[in-house]
């Protein structure tokens, strides 16, 4: 059996038995909604009505209801898009790098990380779908044989890339969480004591019934996903960086975007899974599950990534002046003093100074502190990539095309419906699917519970006597 | 196991240790010891089990390949062979000259070749299908019961296979 230094901190507090991870984590599917529950869920579900009617009002009039124009033909969309795609990569971070690293402290956030991965997807496909302005020909980017002599898409180019990052990404990241879920959903539906619980949960549980054979197959696929997902997610923000790298755009043609962008991404996801974990924590009664400890050592996680970031935008500041390439120079100029100053500073603030409030320890096991410290990072990284699209655009080469944007109320409305749309997901995820790992996290009572270790601690001292 | 006409002697136990050291005992006094269902997986059952090593992750570099060479085959037909354009005076005439522009696209598609071609392996090679009805032996064998599962040739068996069971720290039997 595997045994763990009794000075580790316990991953799950308190004297938990298996039969308790159970009661605990099928509570919130078994029980009924509070009324903190229906408030968020209205809430989300009137912005996502919103994003509907917005959405709407966008494919039915045309994007000329949008604020872009001649000079800046990407902004809040493609904005939206990048940030929704970096949220997402946290997930697949937690549950396949960490799997790989043998970190067991993933193992109480994985299921809910992933969730928010899938949902970050589908609204980040939500922009690029109604940014086409005309969504009905939305199949375009894919190699079909057509009507058009059969003109192929073009495999060289960024964007034909990224239909296959994405697409991919969503699709495996949905086969991995599935996949982790079949034996959670076995245990609500043995539990079950109604007739639809019984029915449904039957239906998704896919017959499981975890024999031996089950069991290494399933540890087989979670290994091997793992390590599928692990370059895979490193590609997908590669790629999207490419999308503005491979252009001749000052400020967008840098090699140093690839890796920027990941680090970019992971950072901001893990402040998203804060965000949503430290409610999620405390309205459903998981702190013994979800303790300091995590959020101590996703904290970590966001300390080193925004310090990549930093070090990132300073590198890129640097390479622009000593490129010698007078629009490069112009375009980083024009970011930290140009019209558009203090959505860079802002951006410098968020992402640059508050992670590194997270050298303190005390912030560090802080939840309020961690709370809000997120939400800067959240604010910071949907500047950052405002920053780099619409400052970049509005002055290039020719002067005369020189112009300002500024959203309307239809973009807004897709930005904060989609918003919405993401809740909308999470708190109807977290009412009906087992929000922690169950199956997985039992393995580990036996060796990281605080339980687990109190008694090796007795067993050491009889032993000493 | 879930074979109609094989009959089995279930032995319900409480700890996945005892289990382990459970299964060589009970063997070696000539219990046929098929399968043991538990709720989460038991490191090391697959040795004393005897269970041979998993094919699957096999069967994924396979589907991998599958969809490395689809890729290849498609962006070299697609863009070179049928239809090649000449975009920004970079012209697509000659497939090795433009290869590392299709990494991206031969990548994606072996991860996604390969990924769901695992899965749908794992899901069909283990009968997991939605509607499939699942054999509860106990309603707590996926909370924190494990259940052995051992093979009996008739009847007659069942009550030594219990006692065996039982001594060997089961807390409860079933037929």
């Amino acid at each position: 059996m595997h045994k763990e230094s009794e000075l580790r901190p316990p991953l799950i507090l308190g004297d938990k038995t298996w039969h308790d991870i159970t009661e605990d984590v099928c509570r919130p599917v078994e029980s009924k909604a509070n009324k903190w529950w229906w408030l968020a869920f209205s809430v989300s579900l009137a912005a996502f009505i919103w994003w509907v009617i917005a959405v709407s009002y966008t494919v039915g009039t045309g994007l000329g209801v949008w604020g872009l124009n001649k000079t800046v033909g990407w902004a809040w969309d493609i904005t939206n898009f990048v940030w929704w795609v970096g949220i997402g990569h946290a997930g697949t971070l937690i549950s396949a790098i960490l799997l790989l690293f043998r970190q067991k402290w993933r193992l109480s956030i994985n299921r809910s990380a992933e969730a928010m991965t899938i949902f970050a997807v589908i609204c980040a496909a939500s922009f690029i779908v109604s940014h086409m302005g005309r969504p009905w020909v939305a199949y375009w980017p894919l190699p079909l044989p057509n009507q058009f002599g059969s003109l192929w898409v073009n495999f060289n180019s960024p964007l034909v890339w990224d239909v296959f990052a994405i697409s991919t990404y969503f699709s495996v990241s949905l086969a991995f969480w599935y996949t982790g879920l079949i034996p959670d959903f076995a245990v609500i539906r043995d539990r079950a004591n109604t007739k639809w619980r019984k029915r449904i949960y039957t239906i998704l549980s896919f017959g499981w019934i975890g024999s031996a054979k089950n069991w290494q197959r399933f540890e087989e696929v979670s290994l091997v996903l793992a390590g599928l997902s692990t370059p895979l997610v490193l590609s997908v923000h590669s790629v999207v960086s490419m999308d503005f790298a491979t252009s001749i755009v000052p400020g967008w043609h840098t090699t140093i975007f690839p890796p920027y962008f990941v680090a970019g991404a992971i950072f901001s996801g893990f402040a998203m899974v804060q965000t949503l974990l430290i409610i999620v924590r405390k309205v459903l009664t998981l702190e013994d599950y979800i303790t300091i400890y995590h959020i101590d050592m996703m904290n970590r996680v966001i300390l080193i990534t925004g310090s990549i970031v930093g070090v990132a935008y300073i590198t890129e500041f640097f390479i622009a002046w000593y490129s010698g390439v007078e629009y490069e120079q112009y375009a980083f100029i024009n970011r930290a003093t140009g019209p558009y100053w203090w959505a860079y500073w802002s951006m410098m603030t968020c992402n640059v100074i508050t992670p590194q409030l997270f050298w303190s320890k005390k912030l560090r096991e802080s939840v309020f502190a961690t709370f809000i410290i997120s939400i800067f990072v959240n604010v910071g990284m949907w500047f950052e990539r405002f920053v780099i699209i619409v400052t970049s655009l509005h002055r290039d080469y020719l002067p005369s095309s020189w112009t300002m944007y500024s959203p309307t109320w239809v973009e807004a409305g897709i930005f904060i419906g989609s918003i919405g749309l993401f809740f909308t997901c999470f708190l109807i995820f977290v009412r009906v699917f087992p929000v922690i790992a169950m199956s997985e996290l039992k393995t580990i009572v036996k060796s990281s519970s605080e339980g687990a270790k109190k008694k090796q601690a007795v067993t050491a001292k009889q032993e000493t006597h | 196991m879930s074979a109609k006409n094989k009959k089995f002697v279930y032995g319900i136990f409480n700890d996945d240790q005892v289990v382990l050291n459970a299964i060589p005992a009970l063997r070696s006094k000539g219990l046929k010891v098929k399968d043991v269902i538990s709720p989460f997986p038991i490191h090391g059952l697959d040795e004393v089990l005897g269970l041979e090593r998993t094919r699957i992750s096999i069967a994924c570099f396979l589907f991998g390949m599958t969809g490395c060479g689809l890729a290849l085959l498609m962006t070299s037909y697609m863009n070179i062979f049928d239809w090649p354009m000449d975009i920004g005076g970079k012209p697509s005439f000659a497939f090795y000259k433009n290869l590392p522009a299709f990494i991206p696209v031969t990548f994606e598609s072996t991860v996604l070749c390969a990924a769901h071609g695992m899965v749908i392996t794992f899901l069909l090679r283990s009968k997991l299908l939605p509607g499939v009805e699942p054999n509860v032996i106990h309603p707590r064998m996926s909370d924190d019961q494990f259940v052995m599962a051992v093979q009996i040739n008739d009847d007659s068996e069942i009550a030594n296979v219990e006692s065996q069971l039982r001594a060997a720290g089961a807390i409860e039997t079933k037929k």
